[in-house]
C-alpha cells in the first residue's frame, strides 16, 4: 500500500485556496492548511470595530474555508517576523507599501518549515499565473520557489498545466492531468469549478485581503514612522491606523477621531496609552491624542473635536481633556469653521 | 478538571483565536480553556477552530460586553 502523502495549503480564505485544497482531496492527498496572521489583514476587523457592521456576518474566512473543507488550519502569528519583510523588501513594493513578492516568498518558507517539522511532503498554493501584478506572474513565481527554499516541492493545482513539473507531479503522488492551467485575472474558470465542486458560498474577491495594498492606510503608516523619525510600530499602532479618522494639525501630535460609537468603544481601550478629548455639552466623538501637545496645540485640537461633534454649529462646545493618569481637564472651545479644517492635516 | 483562563481582551481577531490555540498546544485532552474576549468575532472564531481541529466548545456566552468562550481540548 503506498503512503499516503500530505501537503499544507497556504489557506487565505479566499475563492482560489479553497479550489486548490479541493483539487487536492480529489486526488486522495491528505491536507492541512495554515493562514498567517501579519497584523496588516483585513479580516475581520474593521467588522469587529465598527457598530453599523455589526449586524453583518462576522466569520473569518479561513476558517470557515476549512470548515468546508474538512481539514485542520493552524493560525500563525507572523507579526514581529513579518517587520523585516515590511522594512526591507528584496524585491520593492507594489502600488503602495504592499511587498507581495516578498511577501509570498516569506510565507512559503513559513510554510516549507512547518512542513518539514510535521513530516508532510509538499506545499500548495490557490495562485494563478498572471492574477497578481507583483507575486503572480510567469518570471516571478520561480523566484518564489528559489528564495524559499522549497524548490519543486511547491504545487500550484489550478495553475499547474502552465507550469514545469513539480516533486508531487513526478513521483506521481498526483496526476498532472488532472491539474489545471487556469490564467490571468478573469474568475471565471474559478467559479466554473466552484459549482463543479458544489461550493456556492465563498469569499468575494474584493482588491486583496492586505491592508498594505489599500492607499490610505499606505499614506497613515507613512505619515506614523515620519513621526516617530524611525520605521517601527507594534500591533496596536497599525490596529489603530484602521480606526477612525487620523488628523495631523501639526508634527508633534496627531488626533484619532472616532466615526461611530464602535469605533469610540475600540478607542476607549487605549485611554492608558493615549490621552484623550471627550465632548460633554453635546454628542461626540471620542478622540485620541498620540504625541504631546502645548497648551495652544491643545485649543486647536479641542477645536477641531468640537467640529466633529453635535454642537459644531454652537458658539461653545464644553469637553474635558484626559490624559494617561486619568486627570481630567474641563475646557471649553468655539468649534472650528468648516473652512478652517485644512485638507492637509487630513492622513 | 483543571481550567485556565485567557485574557483576550482587546484583541481582534484572530488573534483571540491564536492565543486559544496556542495554548491549547500546551494542554492535555479534556482540559479547559475559557477565552475572556471583546471582539465579537471571537463567538463564531474560537468554535470554528474548535470544530475543524477536534475541541469541544462547552459554552459561549455575552454579558456586559465581553464574550466568553469555553473549549475542552480534545484528542487530536
Amino acid at each position: 500500500m503506498s503512503k499516503q502523502r500530505k501537503a499544507v495549503a497556504l489557506i487565505s480564505g479566499g475563492l482560489d485556496s479553497l479550489l486548490a485544497v479541493r483539487v487536492m482531496q480529489e486526488q486522495g492527498i491528505y491536507v492541512e492548511g495554515i493562514n498567517f496572521f501579519t497584523g496588516f489583514c483585513v479580516e475581520g476587523h474593521t467588522h469587529a470595530i465598527r457598530k453599523k457592521d455589526r449586524k453583518k456576518p462576522k466569520r473569518n474566512n479561513a476558517l470557515w474555508c476549512a470548515e468546508q473543507l474538512g481539514i485542520k488550519l493552524h493560525i500563525l502569528d507572523i507579526i514581529e517576523e513579518y517587520k523585516e519583510v515590511l522594512f526591507n523588501p528584496k524585491y520593492g513594493y507594489g502600488a503602495n507599501l504592499n511587498p507581495c513578492l516578498d511577501c509570498k516568498i516569506f510565507m512559503v518558507k513559513k510554510a516549507k518549515e512547518w512542513m518539514e517539522a510535521h513530516d508532510f511532503d509538499f506545499i500548495i498554493t490557490g495562485e494563478v499565473i498572471g492574477q497578481r501584478p507583483m507575486s503572480q506572474r510567469k518570471d516571478t513565481m520561480p523566484v518564489v520557489q528559489r528564495d524559499s527554499g522549497v524548490t519543486d516541492r511547491l504545487l500550484r493545482p489550478l495553475c499547474a498545466k502552465n507550469l514545469p513539473q513539480t516533486l508531487p507531479e513526478r513521483e506521481g503522488w498526483v496526476k498532472r492531468d488532472e491539474l489545471y492551467d487556469f490564467s490571468g485575472r478573469t474568475r471565471k474558470p474559478q467559479m466554473a469549478l466552484a459549482k463543479k465542486f458544489g461550493f456556492e458560498d465563498y469569499a468575494q474577491p474584493a482588491g486583496g485581503c492586505c491592508f498594505l495594498t489599500d492607499k490610505q492606510y499606505a499614506v497613515k503608516l507613512t505619515d506614523l514612522w515620519q513621526s516617530r523619525g524611525a520605521r517601527e510600530y507594534e500591533l496596536d499602532d497599525i490596529m489603530l491606523l484602521k480606526v477612525g479618522r487620523h488628523i495631523r494639525p501639526a508634527p508633534n501630535y496627531k488626533l484619532i477621531v472616532a466615526r461611530e460609537e464602535g469605533e469610540g468603544n475600540f478607542l476607549q481601550g487605549y485611554k492608558r496609552q493615549y490621552s484623550q478629548l471627550r465632548v460633554t455639552s453635546h454628542g461626540g466623538p471620542l478622540t485620541l491624542i498620540d504625541g504631546e501637545l502645548s497648551s495652544e496645540d491643545l485649543q486647536l485640537a479641542a477645536r477641531i473635536v468640537a467640529r466633529y461633534s453635535q454642537g459644531r454649529m454652537e458658539p461653545e462646545v464644553e469637553m474635558e481633556f484626559i490624559d494617561t493618569s486619568g486627570h481630567v481637564q474641563p475646557m471649553k472651545v468655539v468649534p472650528l469653521g468648516p473652512m478652517d479644517v485644512k485638507s492637509e492635516w487630513m492622513l | 478538571m483543571s481550567r485556565v483562563t485567557l485574557d483576550c481582551q482587546r484583541l481582534l481577531c484572530p488573534m483571540p483565536v491564536i492565543r486559544v490555540q496556542d495554548k491549547a498546544l500546551q494542554m492535555h485532552p479534556g482540559e479547559e480553556i475559557e477565552a475572556i474576549c471583546t471582539d465579537p468575532g471571537a463567538l463564531n472564531d474560537i468554535p470554528a477552530w474548535s470544530r475543524i481541529n477536534g475541541h469541544e466548545v462547552l459554552e459561549t456566552r455575552a454579558e456586559n460586553d465581553l464574550y466568553y468562550v469555553v473549549v475542552r481540548i480534545g484528542e487530536g
